[in-house]
């Protein structure tokens, strides 16, 4: 509560509470979100996990957290944390516990969770005003199995089952906007290679009670195919090519924290990834291509029309 | 002490504020929705102290009960058929986190075709989760059964959740009179819970349900797990002697009504074996030496007491309430792994189909279940398995098929 703001990098946590040596690939950009995330809210939480990534953080009997941990199975982690949450509330209520024994209930999932099968459960927690911060690592497949594409796969994506000449026919899920529809009390997107809008963004979410969701692009170099070494600047291009616009919404309104006066072309982004190598090898796919690149400019035409009010 | 006429969804209602359940994660179904109207009503007239929270299928809703049981509190949760379908990959995950909570399944049978009415094959599919299982066929059964849940749920050599199961429409809406206790006598045989150590709180990090790798690990953890249910058998048995002494109410793991000098002995579970109680007391009436075996406690499994009950009688009628497609009924398979292979001789096993989706089992169909039974003893052999149907059914059947304009009996099989 009475943490100094966070104005520039030196003001972000040097210590570091999450512990190393997982099961995590090298370069995995969900972890990256997850210790960085880790460093503002502290052990006094408790991570109820879905089926996925994670999953693999706690093998039994080590776990990276210094606080507590409940896998759930990939539906319900959301209905994991109401359990929780109900019965610290009940035991502090009937005094069996003092306040300062009190935990944050943290939901950990994949995309494949969250956009799938665990969305229903999402949805109940979030119109049930269950006090809860929700942190969904979007590796835009079901990255744990091998890379099948999820509801999160981008359009035109290779995964493992989608590995045709166009790649994945679907489009990614509009989550962020299925959330703000249900009006949780915060709600965010994030990405490990912007560490400073992160921690802000985790930071507010801590102080504010009631649901808060953060949806975290989170660059697999397994999936994505790319080197492990890149996965930042992967991340940094997902922002400066205005593919993944971090935003957040409060009381209704969104906002969006970080423009980008020249945005890159879409490309740069695509380009080095091994899943759209088939946009521009063994000839460019121009038209695909350029479709992306109109969603994109239409996205950002959008909220810079809203911003101007119109 | 009060005496009163409740339901057998009453009955539970009961059996859970009795035992002060802290926190009700619910959804409901038919038939059992009536056990958390009746809860919620009490919350809002302020006479029982409990969260309840309805979540948005019984997949969350078990998931949210086993949660809360890991985070120090007493948990009630109830589910009919369906719900316990599809909160069935959470059964088997809650009794691996070894949480103490109490389920009662209001039994219907299950999709396809839908019905309401019940049978057993719901609470059957979860026979193999950890979930311990208690069978009442009364409603004051239904009460103490929460109150022994709870119990044997808590004990520290258990640490396993139970379900206490009673039949939808026979039960769940039949009113009985109950006798309902109070005060000091539920203290001392139920105290408020205490958790140990389980539970999540910010001085005392826990780590729970975390995965394993290989197979060392993991049969560790499930031995474990089935250790515990076996326990449960001692467990029992102190609960009943401390009931008896407290309430007067006597529970075995396994109720053997008229078997003393009996021959033939009926074995089911359920409300339905009231049926059977009926039958053994006509067929006894004409000079028939007749019994009738019922399991309370079906998980785990009262081998030694079904054994003591059964060995030396010439065969036992198995009427399961349920289905196994491809095979029969489930107990008759369960009864026959607790008698044979062993050193003494066993009784012939015959097999019986009823009951199913609610339908009856009229006396005249115990009386012929018998002579089936004895024909089966004077060849030595036993039929494949019955299943129970009459001629006017199948005409009913016929009938609406007939109104329907189809005429399906080229699909069908007769056996």
């Amino acid at each position: 509560m009475n943490d100094p703001p966070l104005r520039t990098m030196k003001d972000l946590p040097r210590q570091h509470l999450l512990g190393t040596g997982t099961a995590m690939c090298a370069g995995c950009g969900g972890l990256e979100v997850i210790h960085q995330v880790y460093d503002i809210l502290g052990d006094k939480t408790v991570f109820v996990n879905a089926a996925g990534c994670m999953t693999l953080l706690a093998v039994y009997p080590f776990t990276p957290f210094r606080g507590s941990w409940l896998y759930t199975a990939m539906a319900s982690a959301p209905a994991g944390a109401q359990g929780i949450r109900d019965a610290l509330d009940i035991r502090l209520a009937k005094g069996r516990i003092k306040a300062d024994e009190d935990l944050q209930a943290v939901v950990l999932t994949g995309d494949g969770s969250a956009y799938g099968m665990g969305l229903s459960a999402t949805s109940g927690a979030i119109e049930r005003g269950l006090d809860f911060l929700y942190i969904c690592y979007d590796n835009e497949g079901y990255g744990n199995t091998g890379q099948q594409y999820s509801g999160a796969t981008p359009h035109g994506a290779r995964t493992a089952t989608s590995s045709g000449r166009l790649g994945h026919a679907g489009a990614k899920k509009d989550l962020f906007a299925i959330w703000a529809a249900h009006r949780p009390v915060y709600l965010a997107t994030v990405i490990g290679s912007e560490p400073l809008d992160l921690a802000r963004k985790i930071e507010a979410a801590k102080n504010i009670k009631g649901p808060r969701l953060i949806l975290a692009l989170s660059p697999c170099p397994t999936g994505w195919d790319f080197q492990p070494s890149e996965t930042v600047h992967i991340g940094r291009l997902a922002v400066d090519t205005g593919i993944w616009p971090l935003k957040e919404y409060r009381d209704g309104k969104i906002v969006h924290t970080r423009k980008i006066a020249n945005r890159r072309p879409v490309e740069d982004y695509l380009k080095p990834q091994g899943r759209f190598a088939h946009l521009f090898k063994p000839e460019l796919n121009e038209e695909l291509i350029a479709q992306i690149q109109r969603e994109v400019d239409e996205y950002w035409a959008k909220v810079e029309a809203e911003e101007r009010g119109e | 002490m009060m005496r009163t006429l409740l339901t057998g969804n009453g009955a539970a209602a009961w059996g859970a504020r009795l035992a002060r359940a802290d926190y009700l994660p619910a959804f409901p179904i038919t038939p059992q929705t009536e056990i958390i109207e009746t809860i919620s009503r009490w919350i809002d007239a302020g006479e029982m102290d409990c969260r309840m929270v309805t979540l948005e299928s019984e997949h969350s809703m078990m998931t949210a009960a086993g949660a809360a049981a890991s985070s120090g509190v007493r948990v009630f949760t109830a589910t009919s058929s369906q719900g316990l379908l599809y909160a069935m990959e959470m059964l088997y995950t809650v009794a691996g986190w070894r949480v103490p909570f109490v389920l009662v399944n209001v039994s219907r049978g299950l999709a396809s075709p839908i019905t309401l009415e019940p049978d057993h094959n719901d609470i059957l599919a979860m026979r193999d989760s950890g979930v311990l299982q208690l069978h009442c066929s009364t409603c004051q059964e239904v009460l103490d059964c929460v109150l022994f849940a709870y119990r044997i749920a808590e004990d520290p050599r258990v640490r396993l959740p139970v379900c206490v199961n009673l039949d939808g429409f026979y039960l769940s809406f039949t009113r009985e009179p109950v006798t309902i206790s109070n005060g000091e006598a539920i203290d001392a045989f139920l105290p408020p819970y205490d958790p140990d150590d389980l539970h999540f709180q910010a001085n005392e990090p826990l780590s729970q349900a975390v995965a394993v790798l290989g197979g060392g690990p993991y049969s560790y953890f499930r031995y474990q797990a089935h250790l515990a249910a076996c326990n449960a058998l001692k467990v029992f048995d102190e609960c009943a002697s401390d009931f008896y002494k407290l309430f007067g109410r006597q529970y075995a793991p396994v109720e053997s009504y008229c078997c003393d000098d009996a021959e033939i002995v009926f074995f089911m579970i359920g409300s339905f074996a009231t049926k059977a109680k009926a039958a053994v007391d006509q067929l006894r009436e004409a000079g028939e030496k007749v019994g009738l075996v019922r399991p309370l406690l079906l998980r785990p499994f009262p081998e030694q007491a079904l054994r003591q009950a059964l060995i030396g009688k010439k065969a036992v009628a198995v009427v399961d309430q349920n289905l196994s497609m491809g095979k029969g009924g489930v107990l008759h398979t369960e009864l026959a792994s607790a008698l044979y292979g062993k050193a003494t001789s066993s009784p012939l096993l015959v097999s019986f189909i009823g009951g199913l989706g609610g339908r009856d089992i009229s006396s005249t169909e115990f009386a012929e279940m018998l002579a089936v039974t004895r024909q089966a003893v004077a060849t030595g052999q036993s039929p494949p398995p019955r299943l129970l149907f009459s001629e006017a059914e199948l005409r009913e059947v016929r009938k609406l098929q007939t109104i329907a304009g189809l005429n399906s009996t080229r699909k069908e099989n007769i056996s």
